[in-house]
């Protein structure tokens, strides 16, 4: 088949909501933060030199055989519980057959009719702090494939490749893939709800530790299914009339690589098949390719329902039956649901709901929890992480939580200007300093010489310099202009290199500009 | 301990009396080695470039290792002499089938598609041998991947029968069963889906164990299907074969239906059964395993062996086992079924073979594929590719590889009421005796039916022994009795086997093997025959 790369008509969005009513389906594979692989004691680490963290096992060589990691069976358990599932008592691997060179064996050991986890669900909060409930069809174990890189084309993809080469570290590395049930009654809503669910899986994947959930690096990868249909006029989207509506014909969206364009890919897709469906066209049932920077899918492969995986149960590794003692063992160590977390920290803290959302989208909760428990205020905290250190993140392209400060060290800085050793703007100086490497807080005051100036002495010599040296500004102030003194105490800061407390310096310049007859006690501040 | 009596041709030696001559230092390793890679020159023949058999030889191996066997030998010598104690089998040759992965040697399985191939890792059963200091003397020829009754599917040409070089050695593990009968080796390894070590032993008068399903690691041995494929060990005799039997076994953590838990002691009960008695013992006549189909001289030696077991104090009592009769045929869906996915790996992509297609200017990735899987394997395992590709198609699932999963419960019944009754069951283990090169070619399911009675063995798990019986009256050639005994009791294959063994040949006056007609004569008129 070709590929067509040209753009497709599309409806406009609030057309296509009056017509018809979105249904979702969302597959999200999430890479396991296990040592090891999942078959074999290969490891997992990201970005090591291609081909160096394989052997028989994960190369698919002749006579190889897998061996499960216990761990990634656990991190499925707990997964699946804390998405309210339940655990199969018994169940198998299944060969997933189909050819492709990053396929080492030319078959993937998943799982098909026998998943880890079924029937669960997770409520998803909203922007307007409504809750949608997405339900979970099952969640099951495979293993992720070689990862291949098509050289020579203009798109990077194979069509048009000269050649292409296959990174086998990737080959083996444990996943989890969560597949929702058809997501019903998002209406107008799909795109953010689609948006909101990898969201809320993201967040409940970190606070469970079982993966660094980097959508960017491929460790939280989804695909994105959508259908529409006739919108039944008159009933809400979740209506029983709507639901007996047949679903419509699905494509599956790829590459979708980041929480926006989940929600972007979503919305393209609605407006795509209502311009198609509109036009009276059919459907059809493919893999589209998401382009982040044009905002518009491709086709990919045709996907149809003929495709024959040929699967059957995997000969070479046991049925797991996980012992109930244990999985409610598991169930003890989950953490706190992330909303109910993210709720009680907000009323201990006492932040405004868009502070709280500034928070969790920088993914800095954890953060500012482990600043304020190292003795920070809590407004303190959340001004460093979601100031200037999500400034120089952002600029730095890294997340939050890989900046090399640690929530102790802002405790300590912030603690520094608590106790009046360091002006703002020294602090950020002191950060500066932290960030390169310099050592501590208080390290780095010391070895910069940041300390704010307290000695009254060469305070007082530079105030008497500045108001020496700016005799019209000086008679301006002493003349009853009191706004003036700020070009003076600018003045006097510079001498200072930034050292001295800018309340301070601006007390002692009124002190001494004050006409004689004044009574005001201006040395208050 | 007093000296052993080796016989002067050291490859007419057991495997048990090499080892209590090498750690009584009467002989050292490298004489033994090279008294066996000396006869291996003098009987297997020659190979082309592209590694075929050429001429009319024996053919039993595919590759020979002889400086790395002199090496070993070697340093088994040394270590002795330095005063070391060494593992019993230390210095003895053995011969490996080539489905096994051979660190530093080529592992083809018989196939053109792995031609060339080297891998980088010792098979678990391989890495046991080198530790318990074996000599390792070569790969052994097999029907391609396992598939097939004759090692008539190897891509490098049939390895013939040393009874007559005119008959196959049985298959697939006819290279491992010839070597042994020719007197290349004293030991071989075999693997068994559906009677490959057993059926090649029936018909080359030798000895073959398929043990209970894990309890050889299936680590290393490319995969024909993986939840029948055992591997075991072949000799001449029985308390060789439980000699090598106790190096090959054993909880391997890299193989995850390898088992956990007792192993019995098979040396022990080979050395029980050699004492001939079998007071207490119950042996189960499989009713469904014999009559029709099976050759005369074939019945007439089983019914012997019923009456020496009978002699030797064991109860004789009739089983019925009526699912066997489908036994076969659910085989031959559940076989080809995982061998298409197990064979898929065979790609072009990473290792062995690579096949550009013809005609085309920039090949993608797929028609390379599908021009080497062309170029790369033969027409059988094309035959059970397609087949199991159709039997796991969406839509037919159920209607075959699931009722076929359904029959193999069945089977597992049969034998667990069958050993409710008998301790072991015995039968014919192949229904003919070796058949000439080239009978079964054309038929396919003539072919299949060799492996009727060691099938279910496979399909259930439980282990099973060919042992010579004597030679058929007809051609006077070997026929096999089949042993088999419950799930982790493979002692009681030795108990039985041994004292079956010590009866017949006192009886014969010495082992079956000893009436193989000389191969030198037999050589000779081939070489005659090509030159006149």
């Amino acid at each position: 088949m070709t590929v067509t790369d040209t753009t497709e008509a599309v409806l406009a969005y609030d057309d296509v909501v009056a017509a018809y009513d979105p249904v979702l389906g969302l597959e999200v594979h999430v890479e396991l933060n296990t040592a090891t692989k999942m078959f074999c004691g290969c490891p997992t680490g990201f970005g090591a030199e291609p081909n160096t963290q394989v052997c028989p096992v994960c190369l698919g060589l002749p006579g190889a055989l897998p061996v499960l990691n216990a761990r990634g069976l656990e991190s499925a358990i707990r997964i699946g519980l804390a998405l309210n599932c339940e655990i199969a008592t018994w169940c198998r691997f299944a060969r997933k057959n189909y050819f492709y060179p990053d396929m080492p064996k030319n078959f993937q050991t998943s799982q098909y009719d026998e998943p880890i986890a079924f029937n669960g669900f997770l409520d998803v909060e909203l922007d307007d702090g409504s809750t949608f409930r997405v339900e979970i069809e099952r969640a099951h174990m495979e293993e992720d494939t070689g990862k291949s890189t098509h050289v020579g084309g203009s798109t990077g993809r194979i069509h048009g490749a000269d050649h292409s080469l296959v990174d086998y570290n990737r080959a083996g590395i444990p996943l989890i893939e969560i597949v929702t049930k058809p997501v019903e009654g998002a209406g107008e809503r799909a795109p953010e709800i689609a948006r909101a669910y990898v969201s809320a899986l993201r967040d409940l994947l970190r606070a469970l530790g079982v993966s660094d959930v980097r959508m960017e690096q491929g460790s939280l990868r989804c695909d994105a299914n959508l259908s529409l249909r006739a919108k039944v006029p008159g009933t809400a989207p979740g209506s029983a009339e709507q639901r007996a509506v047949p679903l419509g014909t699905r494509s599956e969206t790829k590459n979708v690589n980041s929480l926006r364009s989940v929600e972007r890919a979503v919305r393209y897709e609605m407006t795509r098949h209502a311009a198609r469906l509109a036009a009276g066209l059919r459907i059809v049932q493919e893999t589209r390719h998401w382009h982040e920077d044009t905002g518009i899918t491709t086709s990919g492969r045709e996907k149809s329902d003929a495709e024959d995986y040929r699967y059957f149960p995997e000969p070479d590794l046991v049925p797991m039956s996980p012992d109930p003692a244990w999985v409610d063992e598991l169930r003890g160590t989950l953490p706190e649901p992330p909303p109910q977390r993210r709720r009680r920290l907000q009323a201990d803290w006492g932040f405004a709901d868009l502070e709280m959302r500034d928070l969790v989208n920088a993914g800095a909760v954890e953060l500012v929890e482990a600043t304020v428990a190292a003795g920070a205020a809590p407004a303190a905290a959340r001004k460093w992480w979601s100031g200037e250190l999500a400034r120089r993140a952002n600029a730095d392209g890294v997340e939050l939580a890989a900046m090399p400060v640690t929530p102790a060290q802002v405790a300590a800085l912030q603690g520094l200007v608590d106790a009046g050793t360091l002006t703002d703007s020294l602090a950020r100086q002191v950060l500066e300093g932290v960030l390169a490497g310099e050592g501590e807080p208080a390290d780095v005051v010391e070895s910069r010489g940041l300390r704010v100036v307290s000695d009254d002495g060469a305070l007082g010599a530079a105030v008497d310099q500045a108001i020496a040296d700016n005799p019209d500004v000086a008679d301006k102030v002493r003349s009853g202009k009191v706004a003036a003194v700020g070009a003076l105490v600018g003045a006097v800061m510079k001498q200072m290199r930034g050292q001295a407390d800018a309340a301070k310096v601006k007390a002692l310049l009124t002190e001494r500009l004050a006409p004689a007859d004044s009574t005001t006690d201006v040395t208050t501040s | 301990m007093t000296g052993t009596t080796l016989p002067a041709d050291l490859t007419r030696a057991t495997a048990a009396g090499l080892a209590q001559a090498l750690a009584a230092r009467e002989v050292s390793a490298v004489e033994v080695a090279q008294a066996h890679l000396d006869r291996i020159a003098a009987v297997d023949g020659t190979r082309d470039a592209d590694g075929v058999a050429t001429g009319k030889a024996v053919h039993a191996f595919l590759h020979v290792c002889a400086e790395n066997a002199l090496a070993d030998a070697k340093a088994v010598d040394d270590a002795r002499a330095a005063g070391q104690t060494l593992p019993v089998l230390a210095g003895v040759p053995i011969a490996v089938k080539d489905v096994m992965a051979t660190r530093g040697l080529p592992t083809t399985c018989g196939s053109r598609i792995l031609q060339g191939w080297v891998p980088p890792y010792d098979a678990t059963v391989v890495a046991n041998i080198r530790a318990a200091r074996m000599v390792v003397l070569g790969k052994t020829n097999m029907d391609e991947f396992a598939m097939g009754s004759s090692t008539e599917h190897s891509a490098y040409g049939p390895t013939r029968n040393p009874w007559d070089l005119d008959r196959i050695p049985g298959g697939s593990g006819g290279g491992s069963a010839a070597s042994l009968a020719a007197f290349e080796t004293p030991l071989a390894t075999g693997t068994d889906t559906g009677g490959s070590i057993r059926q090649p032993a029936s018909v080359t008068g030798t000895v073959g164990v398929k043990p209970t399903y894990g309890a050889v690691s299936r680590y290393g041995l490319v995969a024909l299907a993986s939840s029948l494929d055992q591997a075991g060990p072949c000799a001449r005799t029985v308390l060789d074969t439980a000699l090598l039997h106790q190096v090959m076994a054993g909880h391997d953590p890299m193989d995850s239906t390898s088992l956990t838990g007792e192993y019995p002691d098979v040396v022990a009960a080979a050395r029980a059964g050699a004492t001939g008695s079998l007071d207490g013992v119950t042996v189960g006549v499989v009713r469904e395993l014999s009559g029709d189909g099976y050759q005369a001289g074939v019945l007439r030696r089983f019914e012997e062996s019923l009456a020496v077991l009978t002699e030797a104090g064991a109860k004789v009592v009739e089983v019925s086992c009526p699912s066997f009769a489908v036994a076969l045929a659910a085989y031959y869906l559940i076989l080809p079924s995982e061998a298409s996915s197990n064979l898929a790996k065979f790609d072009a992509m990473r290792y062995g073979l690579r096949v550009e297609p013809g005609g085309v200017a920039a090949p993608t990735a797929e028609q390379v594929m599908g021009a080497t899987r062309a170029a790369g394997f033969g027409d059988e395992v094309k035959r059970r590719i397609i087949l199991g590709t159709y039997a796991l198609s969406s839509g037919y699932y159920d209607a075959y590889y699931g009722s076929a999963q359904k029959v193999r419960t069945l089977i597992q019944r049969d034998f667990a009421a069958a050993f409710g009754q008998a301790d072991v069951l015995v039968s014919p283990t192949s229904p003919t005796t070796a058949f000439p090169l080239g009978d079964k070619l054309e038929n396919p399911l003539a072919m299949y039916l060799q492996d009727v009675a060691t099938i279910p063995a496979n399909l259930a798990g439980v282990p099973g022994m060919s042992l010579p019986s004597g030679l058929a009256d007809e051609d006077g050639l070997p026929v096999g009795l089949q042993i088999l005994a419950p799930a982790g009791a493979d002692d009681r294959l030795y108990r039985v086997g041994g004292a079956l063994e010590a009866i017949l040949t006192a009886r014969w006056g010495g082992s079956v093997l000893d009436r193989v007609p000389d191969l030198s004569a037999a050589l000779a008129t081939a070489a005659n025959g090509a030159t006149r």
